[in-house]
């Protein structure tokens, strides 16, 4: 009997080592293009390394997709599977989570081709860029505070390198700089946050923090404190107010296609630790110790306000879309926000929705980024006017940006309005008409600034010289292309997304 | 399947035109759109009148699949056509492939963008009369904005910019409102889907539960006024009807054709489908504001018309007023006027079309739209002038023309009508209207088209080229036929309208 289960055992640890095969497959990709450059450093091949970085994060996208579809990790298959004492766990949401980072990474590498062509050390680029996908993809899984946080700061350090990589460009390091200090404080208050927490409850695995929270009694004023910090932590990495300040400098200095990266992957990373950690670790302290999601509510509408109302007032391109990811972070804070004690359906539908929102946004607000690096490819310049009749030059990518535009302003043509619909819908059903309606007025107010874009590269003549356009960057067209269709694809596909991320959403609640 | 394939083809048309080169654009996309004309002429050709597909009646070429599932509603693609849609989407196959031909002459950049665009709009107004779930409904719904919305701004006139954005931002605060009335309805029903006939039947089974503070009975008002404000900007009747004008002039001709043919009766249709099919005594309850509305935007559409200067600008306000004429038909709630603002809206669609290609072709030869820069325009081309002259009887309603079917039915229907208090008051009111359309359209036509030649543009007018005349005569002989046998469409809009009128409770 007892052979029996000691072996079961065995086969159970090798198989689930299996089940972190698309981590796995994100490090070695970036260990093998390290080794690439390492071997030949003086050939500075960008075909080879792109290649290499492509086929490796389309590998693990892949193996992601299987396993979500194949049910591995989900309720339907056993449910979740624990690794390392509980520390790491690969689930719905984790594989759903892995599923975002991996497609705005491989997107991203295919933009970079082009955007790094005349690159002094392209291998730099790619292995920093994959060694953050691979440390969100360890924040998906991370079960325990401890992983966490290293987790989240191993995907903070090679992030903070990438903002600022474009080293003789003033406002490329500025940018890299104002983000790196804001994070180091974050860093330290969330640590500092889950010090506290473990005083209080003496665990730093999510599942028994839940369980001791019940035993705190007097500590709970401590344990309030600890969770208010980790909040804070986690709101630095989202980009919510008020740790946003680092956003527009950074997005707007770092190299586009960096910038795509850091509002759509980075942004979902902070939100999956958010969700995890909160859903499953903080949901009795609701009672005991602070009511955070009204915390959480207060946030989202700041956020969703600020920043739709200060990307209003943007001439800079680049700039107003730093300030829409910022209102976005407003709406994904939805999901935390409209939370209550012991209502684990209602729950589990809105974090669904807002995990749904994080995957459509990935592909629209990657696209649009992806789109502005294409513009600095060409180098006609940042601002709106700037931008003015692009389409008479290059029709197909300023199809493909309206497209954008439209789903990020949730015209319910493209997949964006699905996604905020059911965030809204399930926001009213869980009893905050009020989240939804500051989401609904804001919404309605991001087509102001969100049509100007489309009005100036449709319906304005061009100001200046467009010869530029006549180059068709490749890969960059290829990754704004197949943004643009995932992001129609999304509105009649929509539903085994919000079904796989509703039920990703009620496993971590149960 | 038939309506599958219908869509199908005509969004892969639209994105084979995008890509084509501008040259092969204009031919390439009217070779296209003869196919949906087909499709749609098959259709009517194989239709088995059974009722209306809302209240419980036969649905033809109907396909339900689910699609995905919202808090415990179903959304599905779920099309099928009745009565009152098949007509629309006949209009709207038609009107589209002879809006594309007169485009050749005044569209002469970004062609292939142009026509793409044209054939993206057709696929997504076929979309909005064949959806029959309320989602994939105000997908297409919304969905014909954007082209619309580039189709304005890019090829426009002088001031496209401004009506561009003015149509955008006034028809989507619109559907906001709309959406969030019908919205409110469904929550208070026992419902399980968003597909419209379960919606319909169950508010007429009397299920209407409370919202939250609000009762049945107040939610229903409410929801009824904000639906109707939100479809009314789009017909568009007075005091909502300020975008028209702007769109209209600053629209190239084929666009401004698409807008008054076929757009506007998105409007009509929805508050046929939406207001008075699912929420009849509701309507009665509004019966005289309503018919109020509708009887201002008759005699001031008509009047605004008599006042302007631009023979486009006269037309577009012309179109106000025939609107007016629709909504009294549904307000009266009688069998021939329910069934005539149906049949008025396929009328209207041939003849405001008809209007706006005439005075498209004249502003290609002479570039002035300006009542007053011209006259006598009769001597230099006779053909394009006498076809403006048989769509300005057709517009005042002159016998075996479509107009005047439709506008006798309505009439003749609004006279009796038990739901409307004071009904003949308005019925007459209403009808001193088409006395004010006689007079602008008479006045307009001396002036420009009769007396000695005289024009202040410094163009040779030479004899419209013949793809210009050849989508006029065609609209033309098309209102003729309808004039003189309304029944090809008449007989089975009647089918689809008298349901709507019992499950409302009135006796015919």
């Amino acid at each position: 009997m007892s052979a029996l289960a000691l072996q079961l055992e065995q086969t159970n640890w090798l198989f689930a080592s299996w089940t972190l095969a698309p981590v796995l497959l994100l490090a070695a990709t970036a260990l093998a293009v390290l080794a690439i450059d390492s071997i030949d450093p003086d050939s500075r091949s960008n075909s080879i390394l792109a290649g290499t970085s492509a086929v490796g994060t389309l590998a693990a996208l892949g193996v992601t997709v299987w396993y979500l579809v194949a049910g591995t990790g989900q309720t339907d298959a056993g449910g979740a599977i624990s690794l390392f004492s509980g520390a790491i766990v690969v689930d719905g949401m984790s594989l759903f989570f892995t599923a975002i980072f991996a497609s705005v990474a491989l997107l991203v590498i295919v933009a970079s081709y082009d955007y790094l062509a005349d690159d002094e050390n392209p291998a730099a680029f790619y292995s920093l860029l994959l060694f953050a996908t691979t440390a969100m993809a360890l924040m998906a899984s991370s079960n325990s505070l401890a992983t966490v946080f290293i987790s989240l700061e191993m995907a903070s350090l090679p992030s903070y390198a990438l903002v600022a990589y474009l080293k003789d460009n003033r406002g490329s390091v500025e940018g890299g700089l104002k983000y790196f200090l804001i994070g180091a404080v974050s860093s330290a208050v969330l640590a500092f946050g889950i010090s506290l927490v473990y005083g209080a409850t003496g665990t730093l695995l999510l599942s028994e923090i839940a369980e001791e929270i019940t035993n705190v009694d007097d500590l709970s004023g401590i344990l309030g404190v600890g969770i208010l910090m980790i909040a804070g932590g986690f709101a630095f990495k989202i980009a919510s107010v008020p740790f946003h300040f680092w956003a527009p400098e950074a997005y707007e200095g770092a190299p586009a296609p960096v910038s795509a990266f850091l509002s759509s992957a980075s942004k979902a990373a902070g939100f999956v630790v958010a969700f995890r950690v909160f859903a499953e670790a903080f949901v009795p302290a609701m009672e005991i110790a602070i009511d955070w999601a009204l915390l959480f509510g207060i946030l989202a509408v700041a956020t969703m306000t600020l920043g739709n109302f200060a990307a209003a007032t943007q001439e800079n391109v680049k700039r107003m879309l730093a300030y829409s990811s910022i209102g976005h972070a407003g709406y994904g804070l939805i999901g935390l926000a409209a939370i209550s004690a012991g209502a684990t359906d209602a729950n589990a539908a809105v974090m669904g929705a807002a995990m749904a929102h994080l995957l459509v946004y990935g592909f629209m607000n990657t696209g649009a980024f992806l789109f502005i690096a294409m513009v600095e490819y060409w180098g006609v310049g940042r601002t709106f006017d700037d931008y003015a009749g692009l389409s008479q030059k290059a029709p197909m990518a300023c199809v493909a940006m309206a497209v954008f535009m439209f789903s990020l302003a949730g015209l319910p043509v493209f997949g964006g309005f699905f996604s905020k619909y059911f965030l809204f819908a399930g926001a009213i059903n869980a009893g905050f008409w009020w989240l939804a309606a500051v989401g609904a007025i804001t919404s309605a107010l991001s087509l102001y600034y969100y049509s100007r874009v489309v009005k100036a590269l449709w319906i304005e003549e061009p100001n200046g010289n467009l010869d530029a356009l006549d180059t068709k960057p490749t890969g960059l067209y290829a990754a704004v292309i197949v943004a643009a269709v995932m992001t129609i694809l999304l509105l009649p596909g929509f539903g085994p997304v919000i079904e796989t991320a509703e039920a990703a959403a009620a496993a971590v609640f149960a | 399947m038939i309506i599958e394939a219908l869509l199908a083809f005509t969004f892969a048309a639209a994105l084979l035109v995008f890509a084509v080169p501008n040259k092969y654009a204009a031919k390439l996309a009217f070779g296209l759109s003869l196919v949906p004309i087909a499709g749609s002429l098959y259709m009517w050709w194989a239709f088995e009148s059974g009722g209306n597909a809302l209240t419980g009646g036969d649905i033809a070429f109907e396909t339900a699949v689910p699609w995905l599932e919202i808090a415990g509603y179903e959304l599905q693609w779920f099309v099928g056509l009745d009565g009152i849609s098949l007509p629309l989407v006949v209009l709207t196959t038609f009107l589209s492939a002879l809006a594309i031909v007169s485009a050749w002459t005044p569209i002469q950049s970004r062609q292939s963008q142009f026509y793409g665009l044209m054939l993206l709009m057709e696929a997504n107004l076929i979309g909005v009369f064949v959806a029959l779930d309320f989602f994939l409904w105000f997908i297409f719904w919304e969905a014909v904005l954007v082209p619309m919305y580039f189709l304005i701004g890019v090829w426009g006139g002088p001031r496209r910019k401004y009506a561009a954005i003015k149509f955008f931002v006034y028809t989507n605060i619109a559907s906001l409102v709309m959406f969030i009335g019908f919205m409110m309805l469904v929550f208070s029903l026992p419902v399980d889907s968003f597909g419209l006939p379960e919606i319909t039947q169950s508010l007429a089974a009397g299920e209407l539960g409370d919202f939250y503070w609000l009762g049945a009975e107040t939610l229903a008002l409410v929801a009824f006024a904000a639906m109707f404000i939100g479809f009314a900007v789009k017909v568009p009747v007075f005091p909502v009807h300020t975008w028209l004008p702007d769109a209209h002039v600053e629209a190239p001709t084929p666009v401004s054709v698409m807008l008054a043919g076929v757009l506007l009766k998105m409007g009509t249709y929805a508050l046929l489908r939406f207001n008075f099919t699912m929420l009849p005594e509701q309507a009665s309850f509004f019966a005289i504001p309503i018919g109020i509305i509708a009887v201002i935007s008759v005699i001031y559409g008509a009047m605004l018309a008599l006042a302007q200067t631009d023979l486009k600008r006269i037309v577009a306000y012309s179109s106000v007023s025939s609107m007016g004429y629709v909504i009294l038909g549904l307000i009266a709630f009688t069998e021939f006027g329910v069934g005539g603002a149906t049949f008025q809206m396929v009328a209207h669609g041939l003849i405001s079309g008809l209007m706006f290609m005439a005075v498209g072709v004249i502003y290609n030869s002479t570039h002035t739209r300006i009542v007053s820069d011209m006259s006598g325009l009769a001597d230099r081309m006779p053909v394009a002038v006498w076809i403006l002259v048989a769509g300005a009887f057709a517009y005042m309603g002159l016998p075996l023309m479509a107009g005047f079917a439709g506008e006798f039915f309505i009439f003749a229907g609004s006279f009796g009508s038990t739901v409307l208090p004071y009904a003949p008051v308005f019925t007459a009111l209403a009808m001193f209207g088409i006395v004010i359309v006689a007079g602008y359209l008479l006045l307009a036509m001396q002036k420009t088209l009769f007396g000695p030649f005289r024009l202040e543009t410094d163009y040779e007018i030479g004899r419209a080229p013949l793809h210009d005349i050849a989508p006029l005569v065609a609209l033309l002989a098309a209102i003729i036929l309808l004039g003189v046998a309304p029944s090809l469409f008449f007989d089975m809009i009647l089918d689809a309208t008298v349901p709507i009128l019992e499950l409302g409770g009135v006796d015919q």
